[in-house]
């Protein structure tokens, strides 16, 4: 099992540690609750090292992102940064992930550089796939290994980092990235981005300077109140979001089309894999539709129950569920027919062959304000 | 993390309080931590007359659900209604007003299979 360069910083705050995509990861400190809490109001700090980090340059990296991605990455101005998906060549998604348009400080003339931000349990399928693609004038280099990121997340993530950097925080704009000094550190890539619904940013480092920087965050944010948040926070912060986690809502059999992420599949762009499939079904619909429900009563659906309809036919399956701690209610996603997909249509969770009545709602399940 | 010595406990990380022939039944303060933020606690077996190691509700964290086992053979005599509006209590107060039934006994005998405070620490630690 691999380590984050932070792993002591959690063992001396007591974290309850366990493997996810085979790094030893915090899952919480305080508590979820009290760390979900923390994110919505104030602010928090998440380990996620684990991530994966590819750098693409070259004269022709451009054609090659175009090629594996599903958005269209030459809308990207550098500095800017973008959610995207790699499809594989059924209809399905290999991973996806956050592309970044770097500056252009190591490349020769004619050069781009993009980074690529990966899930931690996909780094090698990734890299294969998109290896198996680059017949282009284009160099990969995964940088994972020697890479750290830490997101601080929260309403209150401005002012608690503001004293560590010159660089004005707040014109650092949603999906947009700085590169400057940063806590005493040079080159730290500091983005306008985050997994959690409540604003913040995500500050990519080399692996050696993870503990200063870390200890920095809590220092500045100390009178804010700022906390260390785990991956059990972090799934609950998502979820609320309805945000598409991989292994989850999305995996290699499920099309963006039907997970709602027809906003980052750009079929005007120009041919790329699986984009007949996608226009197809862009046309002629899917057969099922990936929604949001809340649960009536207190049982929880969790992924893999199944969903039914009020004669007990099978509809669906779950995918993620929890109980939201902004909502007080259990809530969950998964797949139905479109019949089933507008809100306010009644479903039910099969648990242990009793039957949960819940209802189809508008994700965001979590609306800020 | 406690583990009072005045209880006995189970593999499946209950404690049981014995008063005669009635059981008091919990989970213990390893189990809800290692559960988390508990959510709900479903017992619908009220009244029923279950075998040792039967289902007899179960408990909901934010990020996982888990059954609840009969440590003992009995029947289900009262619920720990508190839990209704607090199912928090299991997190803060274990041993105490987080508790979840109260059983008859139907079978004594089968009290000293259940692990001392002592043997149910070294499982778990």
């Amino acid at each position: 099992m691999k380590n984050t360069p932070l792993l002591n910083k959690h063992l001396e705050l007591g974290a309850k540690m366990a493997e996810f995509a085979g790094y030893n990861m915090p899952i919480s400190y305080a508590g979820i609750k009290e760390e979900h809490r923390c994110v919505r109001e104030g602010v928090g700090v998440f380990d996620v090292s684990h991530m994966g980090e590819f750098i693409i340059r070259g004269k022709e990296a451009l054609d090659l992102i175009q090629l594996v991605t599903s958005n269209d990455a030459s809308k990207l101005a550098i500095g800017d940064a973008q959610y995207s998906c790699l499809p594989n060549d059924k209809g399905g998604i290999v991973d996806d992930l956050l592309v970044y348009r770097l500056d252009e400080d190591q490349c020769s003339e004619g050069e781009r550089a993009y980074m690529l931000v990966v899930n931690a349990s996909n780094i090698e399928k990734d890299w294969d796939w998109i290896s198996k693609h680059n017949r282009f004038d284009t160099k990969m280099i995964n940088i994972s290994e020697q890479s750290a990121l830490l997101a601080i997340q929260g309403p209150k993530a401005i002012e608690a980092l503001q004293s560590l950097t010159e660089i004005n925080l707040s014109d650092i704009k949603y999906y947009t990235f700085k590169k400057g000094r940063f806590a005493g550190l040079d080159n730290v890539l500091i983005s306008a981005t985050g997994y959690t619904g409540s604003g913040g940013f995500e500050l990519y480092i080399k692996n050696e300077d993870a503990p200063a920087l870390w200890e920095a965050i809590f220092e500045a944010g100390k009178d804010l109140g700022i906390q260390p948040i785990g991956l059990g926070a972090r799934d609950t912060l998502r979820m609320e979001m309805g945000y598409c986690l991989y292994g989850h809502e999305i995996d290699d059999t499920t099309s963006p089309i039907e997970a709602g992420l027809s906003w980052i599949t750009k079929l005007k762009k120009g041919p790329f894999n699986s984009s007949e499939i996608f226009i197809a079904q862009k046309e002629n619909g899917t057969a099922n539709k990936l929604v949001g429900f809340i649960m009536e009563g207190r049982r929880v659906p969790r992924q893999g129950y199944t969903l039914e309809d009020a004669e007990g036919n099978t509809i669906g399956r779950v995918t993620s569920g929890t109980q939201s701690p902004s909502l007080d209610k259990a809530i969950g996603i998964g797949y139905v027919p479109k019949a089933f997909s507008k809100s306010e249509t009644d479903i039910y969770v099969n648990i242990r062959d009793k039957k949960y009545k819940g209802q189809v709602v508008k994700l965001p399940f979590y609306k800020a304000g | 993390m406690t583990f009072p010595e005045d209880l006995k406990y189970t593999k499946e990380h209950e404690w049981v309080r014995i008063e005669g022939d009635v059981a008091t039944i919990g989970v213990t303060d390893f189990a809800q931590s290692e559960l988390g933020d508990i959510v709900y606690v479903d017992i619908d077996t009220e009244g029923q007359e279950l075998a040792r190691e039967e289902v007899f509700g179960t408990v909901e964290a934010v990020k996982t659900v888990s059954d609840l086992f009969m440590p003992l053979s009995g029947t289900v005599d009262s619920i720990n209604e508190k839990l209704e509006d607090a199912p928090d209590l299991v997190n803060s107060d274990p041993y105490g007003d987080g508790w979840m039934v109260k059983i008859k006994l139907s079978d004594e005998s089968e009290i000293g299979d259940l692990l001392s405070a002592e043997a149910y620490q070294e499982l778990v630690t």
